[in-house]
C-alpha cells in the first residue's frame, strides 16, 4: 500500500511530460492524460479507504529516515482532500475537452493541466514544509500559465497581479521556512511538532502568525484576498473551476494542518484566526452582492465561504474542524459545479455579463437546472450539501461560546442566497438588459457541448451524493478532525518510535 | 558573518520592498527577485557554517549545515523559472500596451463608480417605459 502513495505525483508528472511529447497528436494527449487522472482517482480512493481503516501511511523517499529524507504521509484529512480533488480534476478535463476553447487551441494545456495536479497531489501528501513549498511552487507556476493562456490583455494584467502576490507570498513561505529552520532544525512536520514545544511561547505565537498569512495568501483569507476576484474570471472556463475548486482550498488544507500541527497546544492565534473568519465571510459577500459578472460573483462567494473553513479551524474542537473539512469538500464540489455551468452560461449568452444576458430558463433549461441546486446547496438550503457543514458549523460554535462568529455566519448565508439569487434572476428570468452585439452560439436541447454538460451533470450528481452521504461522510470527517487534534498517530507513524524523544 | 549576512537580508528585504511598490513592472519584477534574494540569504543563515560537507573530507563536527544550501538552490531555480515566465508577461504586456505600468482593473473602476448600476436602472426605466404599451408581459419581468 505504501507504494501508492507518491504515485498521484508521479504519475501526472510522467504523463506531463509525455504529452508535451506527443504534442501533435490531440488524441494522444487526451486519452494519456484522462487515464492518468482516473487512476491517480482510484489510487486516492484506495488509499482513503486504507488510511480510514488502519490509519496514517508513510513513504520515505529512497529509504532515508524521517527527520532527515523526503517524507510523504497520507492521514485521513489528505486522503478526503486527495479523493475529491482528483475527482474535480478528472471532471474538469472531460469538460475542457468539450469545450471549445483553451484545450483545442493549446498544445501545452494537457501537459500544464497534469502540472497542476501534480502540484494539487504533492501539497496534500508531503510530510514536511519544504516539500509543501516546493508542491506549491509546481501547482501556482502551473496556474500562471494556465490563467494567462491566450495572452489576453485582461488576462496578462490580472495574471500579472495575481503572479506577483503568489511569488510574494512564496518569498514570505521561504522566509518562514528559514527562520522555523534556524529555530528547531528541521522542516519536517511531525519532527517540528515535537520540537517547537521547546521554543518560548512567543516565538511560537510569532510562528503561528506568520504562517497564518503565508497560507491566507492562498486561501483568500480577509485582507490578503483582492488578488482572487481579479484573476480568476479572466481565465478559460475550466481553468477557473478548477482554481475556484482546488486552489484555496489547498491554502485551507496547509493552514488546518499547520495549526494544528506545529502548535497543538498553546500559540494558536484564535482571536484572529475568528476576526479574520468574520471579516472575510463578510467583505467576500459584500463584494460579491456589488458585482455584476456571474464569474467575479461566484468568485467574490470563494473568499467569503473560506471563512466558513477558517471559522471551523478557529474553533479547535472536534466539532468545528469536521465541520471545517465537511465544508472543504462540499464546497470544492459545489464551486467547481457552480463555475462550470459560469462557462456553460457564457457558451449559451455569449458574455458572463448579467446586463447582456437573461431569459435562459427558456433557452437552457437544462443549464438552468445545474446552476440553481449547486447554488442552493453553497447558500445552506436544508437538504442539500451545503447545510450540513453550516448546521456542524453553529452547533461548534454555540458549544465554543463564540457567539458572534455564528451571527455572522448566519446573516452571510442569508447574503450568499441573495447573491446566488441575483445571477438566477439576471441571467435566467430577466430579459437581457443589454444583449450582445457579437454572434451567439446555437445550442441545443442541452444548452452546449454533451461533454461540457456530461461533466457538469457529473458534478451537479456528486453534489448531492454529498448531501444523501453526509451521516457517513460526516463521520469519516469527524475521525479526521479527531486525529488532526491529537496528532501523536501522525507523529508515530512518520518518526517510528523517536516519538515524545524531542518534545516537551 | 551571520551578522554580516543578516544585514545583507535586511538591504536586501528592504530595497525589495521599496521597488515592489512601484508601478512599472520591470522595478516591480527586480524587486521581487531581490526579495527572493534576501529570503535565500535569511535561508543560508538558518545553519551552521563550518567547511564543506564532503564525505571523508574532515571531522564531522566541523562541517556546516548542508540542507539549507539544498534548500537555498531549490528556491533559486523555482525562482529564476518564475522570474523568466514574469519577465515573458511583462513582455506581452508591453507589446499589448506599449505602456510598463500595472494596469487598473477596469470592471472593477465600473462597479467602484457605480457606473452598470445607474446604466441598469437606467435601462430598466426605458425598458419599462417602452414595453408597457404593447407587451405588458416584458414590462413586468423588467421590474
Amino acid at each position: 500500500m505504501n507504494q501508492l502513495i507518491p504515485l498521484p505525483i508521479v504519475l501526472p508528472l510522467l504523463g506531463a511530460a509525455l504529452s508535451a511529447l506527443t504534442g501533435r497528436w490531440k488524441w494522444v494527449q487526451r486519452a494519456l492524460s484522462l487515464s492518468i487522472l482516473t487512476i491517480t482517482s482510484a489510487i486516492s480512493v484506495a488509499l482513503l479507504i486504507e488510511v480510514d481503516r488502519h490509519g496514517p501511511l508513510v513513504m520515505n523517499a529512497g529509504d532515508w529516515e524521517a527527520p532527515i529524507g523526503i517524507t510523504l504521509v497520507v492521514d485521513r484529512l489528505s486522503a478526503i482532500m486527495l479523493c475529491v480533488g482528483s475527482l474535480m480534476l478528472l471532471t474538469v478535463l472531460i469538460y475542457a475537452i468539450g469545450q471549445p476553447g483553451a484545450e483545442r487551441h493549446h498544445v501545452g494545456f494537457q501537459s500544464v493541466y497534469m502540472i497542476l495536479a501534480a502540484g494539487v497531489a504533492g501539497a496534500f501528501l508531503t510530510g514536511d514544509l519544504f516539500n509543501m513549498f516546493v508542491s506549491f511552487e509546481m501547482m501556482l507556476t502551473a496556474s500562471y500559465v494556465l490563467l494567462t493562456l491566450g495572452g489576453r490583455r485582461e488576462q496578462i494584467r490580472s495574471g500579472m497581479t495575481y503572479v506577483v502576490i503568489s511569488l510574494l507570498a512564496s518569498t514570505l513561505f521561504i522566509t518562514a521556512l528559514a527562520l522555523l529552520y534556524s529555530s528547531t532544525g528541521t522542516v519536517n512536520m511531525a519532527d517540528l511538532s515535537n520540537k517547537i514545544g521547546e521554543l518560548p511561547l512567543g516565538l511560537r505565537q510569532a510562528f503561528a502568525v506568520l504562517l497564518v498569512v503565508v497560507f491566507g495568501v492562498k486561501a483568500g483569507l480577509f485582507p490578503l484576498f483582492s488578488w482572487l476576484p481579479d484573476s480568476y474570471p479572466t481565465a478559460p472556463g475550466p481553468v477557473t473551476a478548477v482554481f475556484a475548486g482546488l486552489l484555496t482550498k489547498v491554502g485551507v488544507y496547509a493552514l488546518i494542518r499547520s495549526q494544528t500541527l506545529l502548535f497543538p497546544d498553546g500559540g494558536r492565534p484564535t482571536g484572529l484566526l475568528l476576526t479574520a473568519a468574520a471579516l472575510t465571510m463578510v467583505i467576500g459577500i459584500l463584494g460579491a452582492i456589488a458585482q455584476d459578472d456571474v464569474k467575479r460573483i461566484l468568485s467574490f462567494n470563494i473568499v467569503s465561504h473560506i471563512g466558513y473553513m477558517v471559522m471551523g479551524l478557529a474553533l479547535f474542537s472536534v466539532a468545528g474542524l469536521a465541520a471545517a473539512i465537511f465544508y472543504a469538500v462540499h464546497h470544492i464540489v459545489a464551486m467547481t459545479t457552480l463555475f462550470l455551468v459560469g462557462g456553460l452560461i457564457e457558451h449559451v449568452g455569449g458574455s458572463s455579463r448579467m446586463t447582456q444576458l437573461g431569459n435562459m430558463v427558456k433557452s437552457a433549461p437544462v443549464v438552468a437546472v445545474l446552476f440553481l441546486v449547486p447554488a442552493l446547496s453553497l447558500s445552506g438550503i436544508p437538504p442539500l450539501s451545503g447545510f450540513v457543514p453550516k448546521f456542524a458549523l453553529v452547533e461548534a460554535g454555540f458549544a465554543g461560546r463564540q457567539y458572534v462568529v455564528v451571527a455572522v455566519s448566519l446573516l452571510v448565508s442569508l447574503l450568499t442566497l441573495f447573491s446566488v439569487m441575483k445571477i438566477w434572476i439576471g441571467v435566467f428570468w430577466n430579459p437581457a438588459i443589454d444583449p450582445p452585439s457579437g454572434p451567439v452560439h446555437t445550442v441545443g436541447r442541452l444548452g452546449g457541448p454533451p461533454l461540457m454538460v456530461g461533466a457538469t451533470a457529473i458534478l451537479f450528481v456528486l453534489g448531492l451524493a454529498v448531501a444523501i452521504a453526509a451521516g457517513p461522510l460526516y463521520g469519516l470527517c469527524e475521525r479526521a478532525a479527531t486525529d488532526l487534534l491529537s496528532p501523536d498517530g501522525y507523529i508515530r507513524a512518520v518518526l517510528g518510535t523517536m516519538v515524545g524523544s524531542g518534545g516537551s | 558573518m551571520t551578522i554580516t549576512l543578516a544585514f545583507a537580508a535586511a538591504a536586501l528585504f528592504s530595497i525589495g520592498t521599496y521597488l515592489i511598490l512601484q508601478r512599472k513592472l520591470s522595478r516591480i519584477i527586480i524587486g521581487l527577485a531581490l526579495l527572493s534574494h534576501g529570503a535565500n540569504v535569511l535561508l543560508m543563515t538558518s545553519g551552521r557554517d563550518g567547511i564543506a560537507p564532503l564525505i571523508d573530507s574532515g571531522d564531522i563536527t566541523d562541517f556546516s549545515d548542508p540542507l539549507p544550501q539544498a534548500m537555498a538552490l531549490t528556491t533559486i531555480v523555482i525562482t529564476f523559472g518564475v522570474t523568466a515566465l514574469l519577465l515573458a508577461l511583462a513582455y506581452r504586456s508591453w507589446l499589448l500596451t506599449h505602456d510598463d505600468e500595472v494596469e487598473d482593473d477596469v470592471t472593477d473602476r465600473a462597479v467602484g463608480r457605480g457606473g452598470w448600476t445607474d446604466k441598469e436602472v437606467d435601462d430598466e426605466l426605458t425598458a419599462e417605459a417602452t414595453a408597457l404599451p404593447d407587451e405588458s408581459g416584458t414590462g413586468e419581468a423588467a421590474t
